[in-house]
């Protein structure tokens, strides 16, 4: 069953051309990558998902709605939640603070004690430093909060754009592993990833953005074998 | 005997309590490449800031080609010929690829005419001829890398040291960086390297050096290293190790 659906959208930042006609779409209980060179447009994406970006033209469906005139907060009320690039905590709040806010939104807030359970079993080490300032943690405990943050909204659609990035590879394999976690526990993923090894096989399908544009989809392991991905994206 | 380059000998150094660099040893011979890798917050920034001369050691010695680093001023050492870059670039946004680089040729070039001429000859070396007079807040990010490395190599260094230049980058963009690594080096440039992508640094560095907890828990060839048991531990992970082979 389709959760989401992009239909010929197209978002520019001016006169230029950020994604054109793209079409996508993600099957409830799935984990979908999006991958492709810096620049392709994949960031755009999830924020015009998110509502952070308004699409110039074509729609964006949730269950067969429209999602792509709301606000970003309406978004989030609807269970469509983005983790940022860069992971965007509040450094100066404590790890619980950090996790309080994940669950601002109405529909979150009243599973509050629920959802901070789930996420303290899921990330151990939150739980360890709850009452520590989260800037004062290494980058991978806050690409760790980051993702508990967004699981505190209760969301249906997990958006992780880049949750490996700068981080070493034992922390790589345990995000991804959690990820995986995550996707078995009922919540549908999409992720953006420059780890384009790791990030198509851990999806059950993937997309390649170039300028803009969808060139390929598939299942993962056929876009790992794809010749065009192996030279463009893998470097072989 | 060959000149030496960077030795470091017992370097502390000290946050407050928090004692982020222990008792490191390091050198960085004429020619070498080496690299060093560490999970995040083992120490491996607060190196680079310490040798360059952003904060002083607690403790240690630091010396590059004879003269002690210790107490210089970042500038100062940055004549000397040691350059590194940062982590998050941060060029110029409004300038011109060609105007950053400049700002690093200055560091011997007499006059404007000698900085604008050599910025011109590394801006091709690196591959951003094309994008030359853009502004660098209209460069993607891989081209963002190349300019934060062409600002470093434009003060003329004879130690490079490079802080994660490929972070962000997809496989094949990582490809091209190591291209650029190997030809700066063939340029007579040594490098000392942080990096988590174990593919690259594995192809690159004659020697690795890996920081844990603020100490060097491993050091030696690069195969050696990535089958080090307390490595794979630490750093590597079962699979980052099979991916390291």
């Amino acid at each position: 069953m389709t959760l989401l659906a992009l239909r010929a959208v197209e978002v520019a930042y001016g006169d230029l051309p950020a994604l054109t006609a793209v079409d996508l779409v993600i099957e409830a209980g799935e984990i979908l990558s999006v991958v492709g060179a810096n620049g392709a447009g994949k960031t755009t994406m999830l924020r015009a998902i998110s509502g952070l970006l308004r699409p110039r033209a074509g729609e964006i469906l949730l269950d067969g709605v429209r999602l792509d005139r709301l606000p970003s907060h309406a978004v989030v009320e609807r269970g469509v939640v983005q983790v940022p690039e860069g992971r965007k905590i509040f450094p100066s709040l404590t790890v619980l603070e950090n996790l309080e806010l994940g669950s601002y939104v109405r529909a979150a807030r009243a599973h509050r004690r629920e959802s901070l359970e789930r996420v303290l079993a899921l990330f151990p080490i939150l739980a360890e430093r709850r009452g520590q300032a989260a800037g004062n943690m290494s980058g991978g405990q806050q690409q760790m909060l980051a993702i508990g943050r967004a699981l505190m909204a209760r969301p249906r659609l997990l958006m992780l754009d880049e949750p490996s990035l700068g981080l070493a590879p034992k922390i790589v394999q345990e995000i991804f592993r959690i990820i995986g976690e995550i996707n078995r526990a009922g919540t549908t993923v999409l992720l953006v990833e420059q780890n384009t090894r790791q990030a198509l096989a851990l999806a059950g399908r993937g997309y390649v953005l170039e300028n803009g544009r969808v060139v390929l989809s598939g299942a993962g392991r056929d876009l790992l074998d794809n010749e065009h991905v192996q030279r463009a994206y893998l470097g072989m | 005997m060959s000149a030496p380059g960077l030795e470091i000998r017992g370097l502390i150094k000290r946050f407050g309590g928090l004692v982020a660099v222990s008792r490191f040893d390091l050198t960085v011979a004429p020619g070498e490449i080496v690299g060093l890798i560490g999970p995040n917050g083992a120490g491996k920034t607060t190196v680079f800031h310490v040798v360059a001369g952003f904060y002083p050691p607690t403790e240690g010695a630091i010396a590059f080609e004879g003269t002690s680093l210790v107490g210089l001023k970042p500038h100062a050492i940055c004549r000397l010929g040691l350059a590194r870059t940062f982590q998050l670039v941060q060029p110029f946004a409004g300038l011109t690829t060609l105007e950053n680089v400049m700002v690093g040729a200055f560091n011997r070039a007499p006059d404007v005419g000698a900085a604008r001429r050599r910025a011109a000859e590394i801006v091709e070396f690196v591959g951003l001829g094309p994008r030359r007079d853009v502004p660098a807040r209209h460069l993607t990010l891989p081209d963002r890398k190349r300019l934060e490395v062409a600002r470093g190599l434009a003060t003329e260094p004879r130690l490079l040291l490079l802080d994660e230049v490929m972070s962000g980058l997809n496989p094949t963009e990582i490809e091209a960086i190591i291209g650029l690594i190997r030809r700066i080096h063939a340029r007579g440039v040594s490098l000392l390297v942080i990096e988590h992508v174990m593919r690259a640094i594995l192809a690159l560095s004659h020697r690795l050096v890996v920081l844990h907890h603020g100490e060097k828990i491993a050091e030696g060839p690069p195969a050696t290293v990535a089958r080090d048991p307390l490595v794979i531990e630490a750093y590597l992970g079962e699979s980052g190790e099979a991916a390291a082979r």
